[in-house]
């Protein structure tokens, strides 16, 4: 069922660029980065884009298909008709970098600004216990490969550059809901979601759960139950008062 | 040029990298981590069924004594017996240890870490997330390293003061100083193609693979061999290349994700082989030296799943060597699936959530990938390049190669470990194991140091010239049609079954390759640039594919990871010779070495009976009385 296929494939740098046509040979069962190196073995060698594991695993090959944030490699080419022109483009949300390569840097930022995992002091290596249960909801949220299309397809981000300052994107509210849930993390984090990280800005449209290529239900399971949880601390009068006290004497 | 000193540079960000960057961190180390992808996207991040540790969670009966034991019997007793005993005791606590650096583990009912069965492995042993291990453990690394950088902030005012990752970031060449220590390395950035150097006392390779060297491979774009290439150009030596390790279960079709692994956890949670006349040809293959300890009945296979103790293991669990090598004779018999596989079921053996629960990725994959529900029909799999057993040549204990010092490898990248095959689960052990030897073998190196070594601008130089070459060539060949070349050369003759005229072919070919590769033209410019950098790449796998051929060749038996069409037994003579391989005269060359010896109290272990099918005669004849 081979067939030659029309792409447009957007190549250029941080200050031009523009759609640049190829037809190119597609085989049973391909996938968009497939025809991506055809291009670049046969047409264009220069041709940047990332990926490394081509199995869905590693969340480097992130672009747009048609507009659509998605994994290269996960996009199936029997999703388009033959006579479909099908365009690649680089992830909006970030800088580019060279043709389908961007900037993500913003997001190894954000991850370095959520504290890490805290463990009880007194539990030594061995004698954590855990039911199963209570570490299926973080377990969902850490299914994320960091394909970082959330980030992407978000529009608090994408249509506004300058709450990348204040504002960590799904992925990162989610890693904060993860480790609020992990069952024995002793770091409040309530607070921090809501005042470093931007929780406010999230208006909860799902954008994010539509895009994310493993099915993590980001917004009903991580950041919809985080805003309640920040609800819960910031109008219970009595968590107020004494995180109130604790933070003046600290 | 950009320049940077550090204590320790480790080359590599998978688990072995980020493991010794944490623990040379802690010994107080300043550390850059550099990776030629992003952070957090390394080849570990694939590995699916789990960590082998025998925590004894699941049966009391376990202890590193019966994993040593099940590793030895899986190397086929060539594995360096030290590294294969520092494993088996060290591994719990690595484990362990990930716990605190928050990762979840699915659990047993008393809360503590589940372990699934695995092939080789006596006892369930592996410590897993579903079937997305290999995710858990690069993420928990990733973040506990994010974690020593938090400190480091609250102490030094920076994040990166003391530990900086290095991401996207290529190192071409390692870089010794006047008396032949190590002092440094030379490389570039991907993104915008200026060269990097670094000064250091000690660089650790945590390189991983080479699967990109062979058409058919689970391995990503990363897996080149860059470390195998970087320690022999440096000096040093590598072992047991020939033990390459096909996984049995990779897809087969469609076409384009041929090769992607399908987790052995399919057939440790149940999943049958069947051929295509609906036979489980497993029964077939059992070899003699493991017909006592697997099932030669369905019934009796079958009924190991929920009595263990009173009935034998399936042999679809036997290591994975032979399944490997029983799908490969099947196919060629005729009796293979449609596409060129056998056929792997788990669908008859448990209900359709249930799958979802434990392998939720080979679900989705196969769904996604392949329009096929593995909750309701069989997957197509054959055999795929999957891991190379050997690598470079260290000390067990800490992890330095032999020959280099200040130079340090773990992980696949080093050899001695898995011996002749690895098991499935041992390797995500092996890289926390002696990833964290490696940091703790470079900081004692370290401290051991009067003054520090000093890089010349000469060998800067080199390096540099070196790198930056192919941009200026203006030849005309393809580098990506020599690399499509370069696989199929070691896809059909340097692959599962090997025979001595077809090594011999392998090299000539490969010689041709290598003059072709002087005359490859690079097209744009210096800045992310796949043409440039599959160029660098390239003369790192032809280093691989010729010592892989050239040792393949040398070994005149059959043994794990090596078979030989025209030497087909496995000969006790050659099970304690290492066949090692180093540069001179600008080649590989090839010479054998000697194993050192199991201990007395280590043979104890195993049964004279089991010891005798695998030494020698004399060396049987040596073993102390109490044991023989």
């Amino acid at each position: 069922m081979g067939y030659r296929a029309k792409f447009r494939v957007w190549r250029g740098n941080a200050n031009t660029g523009a759609l640049t046509s190829y037809e190119v040979d597609v085989n049973e069962g391909e996938v968009v980065l497939d025809v991506i190196h055809r291009i670049q073995a046969t047409e264009a060698p220069d041709l940047a884009v990332r990926w490394n594991c081509k199995a869905g695993k590693c969340g480097s090959c992130s672009a747009e298909v048609n507009g659509i944030p998605k994994l290269m490699c996960m996009t199936r080419m029997n999703t388009f008709n033959p006579e479909d022109v099908v365009t690649v483009s680089p992830m909006r949300a970030f800088p580019v970098i060279r043709d389908l390569v961007t900037d993500v840097s913003y997001n190894y930022k954000k991850a370095q600004e959520v504290p890490v995992f805290e463990g009880p002091k007194d539990l030594a290596p061995g004698e954590y216990r855990m039911q199963q249960e209570d570490v299926a909801r973080s377990q969902e949220f850490r299914k994320c490969i960091e394909c970082f299309l959330c980030q992407n397809t978000c529009h608090v981000i994408r249509d506004h550059e300058e709450n990348k300052k204040v504002f960590s994107g799904p992925r990162f509210l989610m890693r904060i809901a993860e480790l609020d849930m992990h069952p024995l993390d002793t770091t409040d984090r309530k607070h921090m979601a809501q005042d470093d990280h931007g929780l406010g800005y999230c208006n909860i449209t799902k954008c994010c759960t539509e895009v994310c290529p493993e099915h993590i239900k980001i917004t009903d399971n991580a950041l919809i139950p985080m805003k309640e949880r920040v609800v819960d601390v910031k109008y219970d009068p009595v968590r107020w008062l004494g995180s109130t006290i604790k933070r003046r004497t600290s | 040029m950009e320049r940077h000193s550090y204590d320790v540079v480790i080359i590599g960000a998978g688990g072995a990298g980020m493991r010794a960057a944490i623990e040379a961190r802690e010994a107080g180390l300043s550390v850059a981590l550099v990776s030629k992808s992003m952070f957090g996207k390394a080849h570990t991040v694939m590995a699916e069924g789990g960590i082998a540790a025998a925590m004894a969670n699941m049966n009391s009966n376990d202890g590193w004594q019966v994993h040593f034991r099940d590793t030895m019997r899986g190397s086929k007793f060539h594995n360096n017996w030290r590294m294969a005993q520092l494993h088996a005791q060290e591994s719990p606590m690595r484990v362990w240890e990930l716990e605190t650096y928050g990762a979840l583990f699915d659990r047993t009912k008393e809360g503590k870490i589940s372990q699934r069965n695995f092939g080789g492995h006596e006892y369930p042993r592996l410590a897993h997330v579903g079937d997305r291990t290999g995710l858990e453990l690069i993420r928990t690394l990733q973040q506990r390293i994010v974690g020593l950088q938090q400190k480091d902030k609250k102490e030094f005012g920076e994040y990166e003061a003391k530990l900086r990752v290095f991401q996207e970031c290529t190192i071409t060449e390692l870089m010794k100083d006047d008396s032949g220590v190590i002092a440094g390395a030379f490389g570039y950035w991907r993104e915008t193609g200026d060269p990097i150097v670094f000064d250091a006392a000690a660089v650790v390779l945590a390189t991983g693979g080479l699967g990109k060297s062979f058409k058919v491979t689970s391995n990503s774009w990363e897996g080149t061999g860059d470390g195998v290439g970087l320690a022999l150009r440096a000096g040093g030596t590598l072992i047991d290349m020939e033990f390459v390790q096909f996984h049995p279960t990779g897809m087969v079709w469609p076409l384009s994700v041929k090769g992607i692994l399908v987790t052995e956890s399919v057939r440790g949670e149940g999943g049958v082989l069947t051929n295509s006349e609906g036979r489980r040809f497993m029964f077939d293959y059992i070899p003699d030296v493991f017909r006592d300890k697997y099932a030669d009945t369905e019934a009796e296979a079958d009924g190991w799943y929920t009595d263990p103790d009173n009935n034998r293991r399936p042999p679809e669990l036997l290591p994975r060597d032979e399944v490997a090598r029983a799908i490969n004779s099947e196919v060629k018999a005729g009796r293979g699936s449609p596409h060129g596989g056998v056929f792997l079921d788990v669908s008859k053996r448990l209900d359709a959530e249930t799958i979802k629960r434990r392998l939720p990725a080979m679900y989705h994959q196969f769904k996604e990938l392949a329009d096929v529900d593995i909750t309701k029909e069989p997957m197509e799999v054959g055999p795929t390049c999957h891991y190379v057993m050997g690598g470079i040549e260290v000390e067990p204990e800490t992890t330095a190669t032999v020959g280099v010092p200040g130079l340090f490898a773990a992980g696949e990248v080093a050899a001695g470990m898995h011996g002749a095959n690895r098991l499935g689960g041992n390797s995500l052990s092996d890289l926390l194991v002696f990833g964290k030897r490696a940091g703790a073998g470079a900081a004692a190196y370290i401290n051991s140091l009067s003054t520090r070594p000093k890089l010349s601008d000469a060998a800067v130089k080199i390096a540099e010239q070196k790198t930056f070459a192919p941009l200026a060539n203006g030849g005309n060949e393809n580098p990506y049609t020599i690399h499509q070349e370069l696989q199929q050369v070691m896809n059909d003759l340097v692959g599962i079954i090997r025979i001595g005229t077809e090594l011999q072919d392998a090299l000539t070919k490969l010689a041709e390759l290598k003059v072709r590769m002087g005359k490859v033209g690079v097209a744009g410019g210096k800045e992310y640039n796949p043409g440039w950098h599959l160029v660098l790449d390239l003369e790192n796998m032809h280093l691989v594919s010729t010592s892989i051929a050239k040792s393949a060749i040398t070994r005149e038996e059959s043994r794990g990871g090596h078979t030989r069409d025209d030497f087909q037994e496995m000969d006790p003579k050659w099970r304690n010779k290492n066949v090692a391989c180093f540069m001179a005269d600008g080649d590989v060359q090839v010479k054998l070495k000697d194993l050192p010896m199991l201990p007395a109290d280590l043979a104890a272990l195993f049964e004279q009976s089991e010891l005798k099918k695998y030494l020698s005669e004399e060396e049987y004849a040596q073993l102390p009385k109490e044991v023989a």
